[in-house]
């Protein structure tokens, strides 16, 4: 390559907010049920049937707004986006064009590479379509509403970004934000969450933007990343054999690591936009705004102070656990019931971290309560327990949600502290390996720990190593 | 007395009292119906079972003092574009030929809690777009005061349905003049109501914006009496006005002294049936001995009406109709390959060439370049007509005028000429891009025997002034 280019990317995120209803109707937004449920005469566009603003959407939009230091319309409108698919029951997606609901933000993002600002360019409202199922079997397609009148918002960035660490640090970013917010689950594999990459490539050094391309599919970081790196080779290869890039539409292949054209800009269509008439605008106060801002919960870098303020954690495994809305308030919980942050934060930080790595699992899907954490503690603390045992049943806590008192009893877990009846254990096992014994009198320190080894298994784990030990020591003299 | 010839008011009153049950009304309007529908075709469907079986179940709850209303027991019937549960709402298109909605209008709903019966569903112009009731899919209604001339439209079926006695009082809409015009040709008194006053649930949208139910009926009380009945916030609707002012019967007073009343010389000029200017004018004069104070004044704008209304109501409709493409409901052409065909021949077969004609004229109004030249420019007029509006209600409590600038044509002659017949709707339209409410009263007939109807203009929420005008014109006796 003889010359030197640089990559410009912009990102349209759309995220599905966690509202109990849809939209513009009354039912339920749950995922899964059988086809066609979770639907009425508004979200299946019966004629007739009218949109009414559910006002948790504007609410959850503001919120995030306002975290993206955007600018209200605090006179906003919707808009109808007008194209056929059968996925679409009214053959228009309700959106907003002309007035958005926010607009020129920016977040800040951290790389290697330093600190940065990522300009937001709006964030609108709009509703989700239903799902077409493909029966190949039977040669036909089959409609299911339940997604339709999904709410979502979307969120146009600014073309800020240069390669993909900044694309991942700024969805990242993001994700927690909102997931701080309570206005969504933002998973991307299960589309709660979903990102289009705008990328062009320019010879580095010139102002004018390059041709872009729209990259769509891309269903984690990791394709992300992937696509970025792919389309940035394409665009650059094209230029470089003096050939121009085409504005285009193009859909990311995960499996085959490429991308193909699914239409050009000529092909795009018209979307004859125009407000909404079924529905009057959105006219927000300053005092729902006031309301909304005062409202705003803790967010990541107010919650690592804190955590290493009172607390007193180390500031590597705040932000940790602050990496994670649901891990921080399983955190808070917990620590709220034990009063112990330290011994929760370990357990978190070890056995949580380790089984999800395990499981190839997100710290949001951890399900257990935090009062069998609480309790779990408890029992180590007062020394019902040792440390080896309470690993097996935080394991047991963190696949079965098992309450930890209960289960120690049931599995008679519970530490031996009758120290006659472990001095008939230890001197049974003197009894049993003379060598050993010899061994240790002769100056082997480690027959001790063979010795000790298999008092613990012959207790069943049940003892304290540092007692059985202690004593082990007395009885050999 | 029979029957037939009450209003819809004394037949409540009778029934009330005992002297007439609600099957014996309902029996005797589906006698009627069995009778003139032969010429007159003023309903697409008539529901005799389900007339019958609710006359019954309402009869039961005025015996128990459950329902009490002026309207309880009186038979109806519904334009067929308001929804109705279980029973076909066509909206007189090939494209809904088998459409049984799920659920039912929330204007029918309330017609239904005030005890009255609804015997079927009108015939319309398709999709309410029309002036005669010609584009009906499903053959033309005819004028009860003569065969040979078209009922008006698009409400024409509700309206010929009232004048033939097939029915007390009906529910039209009206988007651009679509109860008013037929009103007045065919004789009855009909009422736009302020938009959002009526829930439009369940209505299915021709223009969103300027859409509204309201009431049909052989007198100035039924009507006010009906749009009392139908009237109500709907948070289903989010362009309902909640409002406290509903109780429109009690703006049935003879009385306009001191009433100002003014006439736009827009609305008497160039295009106007002399015979129609006349009784207009001697209308206004009654009103004027009757007390009120009459002027004419200059309205302006009142010719980029219907330019400004074509594009908005057409855009509307280009988006509004875009569901009916054969995936839900509706008709689906027997034979396509893949999608693209499926929606193209659907649409095709499915829609008359009216409501092709305003897709297509929406759709370009709409579309990426043209939408600042036309649609916005269409919004903008339409905010200068409500501006105008606004200044002569600063001066008058009623602007009176004619309907429509002739009596009904005859059969066959308005399709001819699309652009002429939206002509006809000069005087109309500007009652709903302003948002306004205006009623028809009938004010005398032509030389041919044919009504003529006058137009009672009011300010939003000001229902009650042209109720009052109009009723206090209509004991006159001189509309007759």
């Amino acid at each position: 390559m003889s010359r030197q280019y640089e990559t410009v990317i912009g990102l349209e995120v759309h995220v599905e907010l966690a509202t109990k209803t849809k939209i513009f109707c009354g039912c339920s937004t749950e995922f899964g049920g059988a086809p066609n449920t979770h639907t009425c005469p508004v979200c299946t566009g019966m004629p007739g049937s009218l949109p009414v603003l559910n006002r948790q959407v504007v609410e959850y939009a503001l919120a995030v707004g306002l975290a993206a230091n955007c600018q209200i319309n605090q006179y906003c409108k919707f808009d109808r986006k007008n194209y056929f698919y059968p996925d679409n029951p009214q053959n228009y997606q309700i959106s907003q064009l002309y007035l958005p609901i926010c607009h020129d933000g920016w977040v800040e993002i951290d790389t290697a590479a330093g600190r940065k600002k990522v300009g937001i360019h709006e964030i609108h409202m709009e509703e989700d379509a239903g799902k077409l199922i493909h029966d190949e079997w039977e040669d036909c397609s089959l409609v299911d509403y339940n997604r339709s009148g999904v709410p979502l918002i979307e969120i146009v960035s600014e073309p800020d970004m240069r390669n993909a660490e900044e694309v991942i640090a700024y969805l990242e970013k993001l994700r927690l934000m909102i997931q701080y917010l309570g206005a969504s689950d933002c998973k991307l594999q299960e589309g709660s969450m979903r990102a289009d990459v705008n990328l062009s490539v320019r010879e580095a050094g010139t102002a004018q933007m390059g041709t872009r391309t729209e990259m769509k599919n891309l269903n984690s970081f990791k394709a992300i990343a992937r696509a970025i790196e792919g389309e940035r080779k394409r665009q650059i290869e094209l230029l470089e054999d003096g050939k121009k890039v085409v504005q285009e539409t193009r859909r990311w292949d995960d499996n085959k690591e490429n991308s193909y054209a699914m239409r050009s800009k000529e092909d795009a269509q018209d979307y004859r936009y125009f407000p909404d008439p079924d529905l009057t605008p959105v006219v927000i106060s300053d005092e729902w705004i006031q309301e909304i801002r005062d409202r705003q919960p803790e967010m990541y870098t107010e919650k690592v102070a804190r955590y290493q303020e009172e607390f007193q954690i180390p500031e590597y495994d705040a932000r940790l656990l602050a990496s994670s809305k649901h891990m921080a308030d399983v955190f808070e919980e917990t620590t709220a019931l034990c009063k112990k942050p330290k011994e929760v934060s370990n357990w978190l930080m070890v056995e949580a971290m380790r089984l999800l790595k395990d499981r190839g699992q997100d710290p949001e899907d951890m399900a257990f309560s935090p009062g069998n954490l609480a309790k779990l503690i408890r029992l180590v603390e007062s020394a019902a327990i040792n440390r080896t045992v309470a690993k097996t049943v935080f394991e047991e806590i963190f696949v079965n949600d098992i309450d930890p008192e209960t289960y120690v009893e049931e599995k008679g877990l519970r530490m031996v502290s009758d120290q006659g009846a472990l001095k008939k254990v230890i001197q049974e096992i003197l009894a049993a390996n003379p060598q050993s014994v010899a061994d240790y009198r002769g100056g082997k320190e480690k027959a001790m720990g063979f010795l000790v080894g298999q008092t613990m298994r012959a207790m069943k784990g049940k003892a304290d190593p540092a007692a059985v030990n202690k004593l082990m020591r007395e009885l050999l003299g | 007395m029979s029957i037939l010839n009450m209003t819809a008011l004394e037949l409540g009153r009778k029934i009330k009292s005992g002297d007439i049950t609600a099957p014996e009304a309902a029996r005797a309007v589906l006698e009627q119906i069995k009778t003139q529908e032969p010429v007159i075709h003023a309903y697409v469907t008539v529901d005799q079972e389900g007339a019958l079986e609710r006359a019954a179940g309402v009869q039961e709850k005025i015996r128990r003092g459950e329902l009490t209303g002026p309207l309880a027991g009186v038979p109806v019937a519904v334009k067929d574009n308001l929804c109705t549960k279980g029973l076909l709402t066509t909206c007189s298109s090939n494209i809904l030929y088998n459409f049984v909605p799920a659920y039912t209008a929330q204007a029918v709903l309330n017609l239904e809690d005030a005890g009255a019966v609804v015997v079927g569903k009108t015939n319309m112009d398709e999709f309410a777009m029309g002036s005669t009731t010609e584009t009906s899919a499903f053959g033309v209604t005819r004028n009860p005061r003569n065969p040979d001339h078209v009922p008006g439209g698009s409400s024409g079926g509700s309206c010929a349905a009232v004048a033939a006695e097939e029915c007390f009082c009906a529910l039209g809409s009206d988007t651009g003049g679509s109860i008013r015009q037929p009103g007045s040709y065919c004789g009855v008194t009909g009422i736009k109501p302020t938009y959002g006053t009526v829930s439009r649930y369940g209505l299915i949208a021709y223009g969103s914006s300027l859409d509204q139910v309201g009431p049909i009926a052989k007198d100035v009380s039924d009507c006010a009496a009906l749009l009392e009945a139908i009237a109500s916030y709907d948070r289903k609707d989010s362009t309902s006005i909640p409002r406290k002012d509903l109780d429109f019967t009690g703006a049935l007073v003879d009385d306009v002294r001191g009433m100002k009343i003014g006439i736009p010389r827009d609305y008497l000029g160039e295009g106007l049936d002399d015979e129609v200017r006349a009784a207009v004018l001697k209308a206004a004069q009654v009103l004027k001995d009757r007390g009120a104070v009459v002027e004419e004044f200059d309205l302006s704008l009142a010719e980029y009406a219907i330019p400004a209304y074509y594009v908005i109501a057409s855009a509307e409709a280009s988006s509004n109709l875009s569901r009916f493409d054969g995936v839900k409901y509706g008709l689906r052409a027997e034979e396509y390959e893949g999608l693209h065909q499926m929606y193209k021949k659907s649409r095709s077969q499915g829609f008359g060439p009216e409501v092709k004609r305003r897709i297509m004229l929406g759709s370009f109004v709409l579309s990426s370049g043209y939408y600042d030249a036309y649609y916005l420019k269409a919004l903008r007029t339409k905010a200068l007509i409500k501006k105008a509006f606004d200044k002569a209600f600063a001066d008058y409590d009623v602007i009176l005028g004619p309907v429509a600038p002739t009596t009904a044509p005859k059969l066959g002659e308005s399709l001819q000429d699309p652009l002429k017949m939206y002509l006809g709707d000069i005087y109309t339209v500007s009652v709903n891009l302003a948002g306004i409410p205006a009623m028809t009263v009938p004010c005398g007939q032509d030389s041919k025997g044919l009504p003529i109807g006058l137009q009672l203009m009011g300010d939003c929420f000001q229902e009650k002034k042209i109720i009052r005008a109009a009723y206090t014109f209509e004991q006159t006796g001189e509309g007759r």
